[in-house]
């Protein structure tokens, strides 16, 4: 009598599919995350607050009542408090801050994500690189990250920003580079951690190309933290837009920005005038904590 | 000790070497010709070019590197383009205001941080654990401009209890600057908690966990004795080495602060070396701050491996 195992390798019996297999497995694991994930309070209410700013950030611009960049009319009442026909009040020039506030989620929500977006692809391909091949190249990287950690982000932001001049796609490219060497920390931890494991020493044996051992047998692995890595630097990335529009290095007026908003209007809290700003101010706390929470619920879920 | 201490420091020096090139980089390649970038687009070229050899910014960039590297190591920062001075007068004061007001935010924030850390750990996974570190994580990710606005309508303007100010009348005695730095100093307190409550929270949950603190419940000492002798004596002096690692952190926040709060530290003068792109003293500025915060990591380290042998086996192992 042979075995299975003695059949399948004399050819009497088909390879079983033992790759589809695991990818059911990956599949059923990734289901039972989310319904982990649906099921955590912190990563609901999170959701919810973010998807009111998703909704001003693609519909805003049609729906509220005024224009946010204001009309020549205004002028003639400014700074005018919260009332049924501006809920918000009116600022300076007379704009209505609830239309500005609405409308202000468009510029943050597109930034912020694409900044966060290739930090993490540019930090994830530098942790991947430096984790696999450790030695020389790790070290110096390395190296050349704890430099990078060295200055506050806002300031080295503001450096890059002063010397390439503001714009929205020097903010992204800008806040992104920032980002990477962060980001890459993270992942070459989470790589150093995989790399002896079997299956990457199966590949190797294979005489797989380090770029296929790295990308289609890591990767998929080290998702989870680099999931979780994403949505943490989305609210710093938040946090480092705003600051750097207050500071005028960012988003620039007349944009209905939050920062840039708070920064044309704190000046005259003093003068009892709190509504231009304050509305502004809300809007960046709601935002940053909702995406604190969902972020939350993710890196539980995914422990 | 002294390896572990040697080499430490070199790779310190390793580190702040490759912090100059970056800063180099960011300041004097990025924009490209700096005296056009100082002067602007519609400035006349031959102010742009006298510019640059005032400057010495049209020389080659390793002769540019090495002079600034040779001021630095001699202490001539050279002078600043916009303000017309040294940059080391106007550096040195701003950095003791700043100091002043970082110091304030730390000695406020430090008990507190560590404070709500440990009632969340002795908590873990209940409602006030689940409090704290979603209140932590979330004043955390405010930005501070963000909580100094709100702090000026609620203290300034509401409740007109504190001046809004950061700056006391010159003279003021000890406790009148203490008051005027309360609220800035309070703002970088709420974006700090968060963090240090969080590793305050780690590393007493590690410390609950650990066998030593099973042994005491087991021999019988009460609850208290056990949390003041065993645990928290073990988990909080990693947690205040870690502390100094923020100072970098702190300085960020500074900028946005001083700005607010209207205070001459080194925050203001990054912000007004950048609006009126003053390179050499944006540079130097930077680098200092750099510096600062290498220093207080490589202090942090130190500490940590006095207080606790392992690291410096593992360190000078690997």
């Amino acid at each position: 009598m042979t075995t299975p195992e003695e059949q399948v390798l004399l050819g009497e019996r088909p390879v079983p599919e033992a790759p589809r297999r695991a990818q059911d497995e990956a599949r059923t694991a990734r289901r039972e995350r989310l319904r982990l994930l649906l099921r955590s309070r912190t990563f609901l209410a999170g959701a919810a607050i973010f998807n009111i700013f998703v909704f001003c950030a693609i519909f805003g611009a049609a729906v509220v009542p005024y224009d946010p960049l204001g009309s020549p009319a205004d002028i003639a009442n400014q700074l005018q408090p919260p009332s049924s026909s501006h809920f918000f009040g009116t600022d300076q020039l007379g704009r209505d801050v609830f239309s500005r506030v609405v409308v202000g989620a468009r510029d943050i929500l597109t930034v912020a994500p694409a900044a966060t977006l290739l930090g993490t692809i540019l930090g994830a391909a530098l942790g991947l690189t430096t984790g696999y091949f450790r030695g020389t190249v790790d070290d110096v990287v390395m190296r050349i990250v704890d430099a990078f950690l060295a200055i506050p982000l806002v300031i080295l932001a503001l450096v890059a920003l002063v010397a390439l001049g503001p714009s929205k796609g020097t903010i992204i490219v800008v806040i992104g580079v920032v980002f990477a060497p962060i980001i890459a920390r993270t992942v070459r931890a989470a790589v150093l951690a995989e790399r002896d494991l079997d299956y990457v020493q199966a590949a190797r044996l294979r005489n797989e190309r380090a770029p296929y051992v790295m990308f289609a047998e890591i990767l998929p692995n080290v998702m989870a933290p680099i999931v979780v890595e994403f949505t943490v630097r989305l609210g710093y990335a938040i946090f480092a837009i705003a600051t750097l529009s207050f500071l005028g290095f960012g988003v620039q007026p007349p944009a209905p920005d939050w920062g840039v908003q708070i920064k044309e209007n704190y000046i005259v809290i003093n003068g009892g005038y709190w509504w231009p700003t304050l509305f502004p101010a809300l809007a960046i706390a709601s935002l940053v904590i909702s995406i604190n929470l969902m972020s939350d619920g993710i890196s539980r879920t995914s422990q | 000790m002294g390896r572990f201490l040697l080499k430490r420091l070199g790779l310190a020096l390793v580190t702040l070497l490759l912090l100059s090139v970056i800063i180099f980089v960011a300041a004097q390649l990025l924009p490209g010709d700096v005296g056009r970038a100082i002067l602007g687009p519609f400035a006349d070229q031959r102010a742009v070019d006298e510019l640059n050899e005032e400057l010495g910014t049209n020389r080659p960039i390793i002769v540019q590197y090495l002079d600034w590297m040779r001021g630095v190591l001699t202490g001539d920062l050279g002078d600043s383009y916009a303000f017309n001075r040294p940059v080391e007068d106007l550096l040195w004061p701003a950095l003791e205001k700043s100091a002043k007001l970082a110091l304030l935010a730390f000695l406020i924030v430090v008990p507190i941080g560590i404070f709500g850390g440990v009632a969340a750990a002795l908590k873990e996974g209940r409602f006030r654990d689940r409090v704290i570190s979603i209140g932590g994580l979330s004043a955390t990710a405010i930005p501070e401009f963000v909580w100094a606005v709100v702090m000026i309508m609620i203290f300034g303007l509401w409740l007109n209890v504190l001046p809004v100010t950061a700056q006391a009348p010159a003279g003021a005695d000890f406790f009148t600057q203490v008051e005027y730095l309360l609220l800035p100093a309070l703002c970088l307190v709420f974006v700090l908690f968060g963090y240090i409550a969080r590793m305050a929270r780690a590393g007493t949950i590690e410390a609950l966990d650990a066998d030593y603190t099973r042994t005491a419940f087991l021999k019988g000492l009460p609850r208290r004795t056990v949390i003041r002798r065993h645990v928290l004596r073990n988990s909080l002096l990693p947690t205040i080495a870690v502390v100094a690692t923020q100072v970098g952190y702190l300085i960020g926040g500074l900028v946005a602060i001083e700005l607010i709060f209207n205070y001459n530290g080194i925050g203001q003068l990054i912000f007004r070396a950048a609006q009126k792109r003053d390179f050499p003293l944006l540079e130097s500025a930077v680098l200092v701050v750099g510096i600062v915060y290498l220093v207080a990591t490589l202090l942090a380290d130190l500490l940590y491996s006095v207080v606790n042998p392992r690291i410096r086996l593992t360190a000078s192992e690997s």
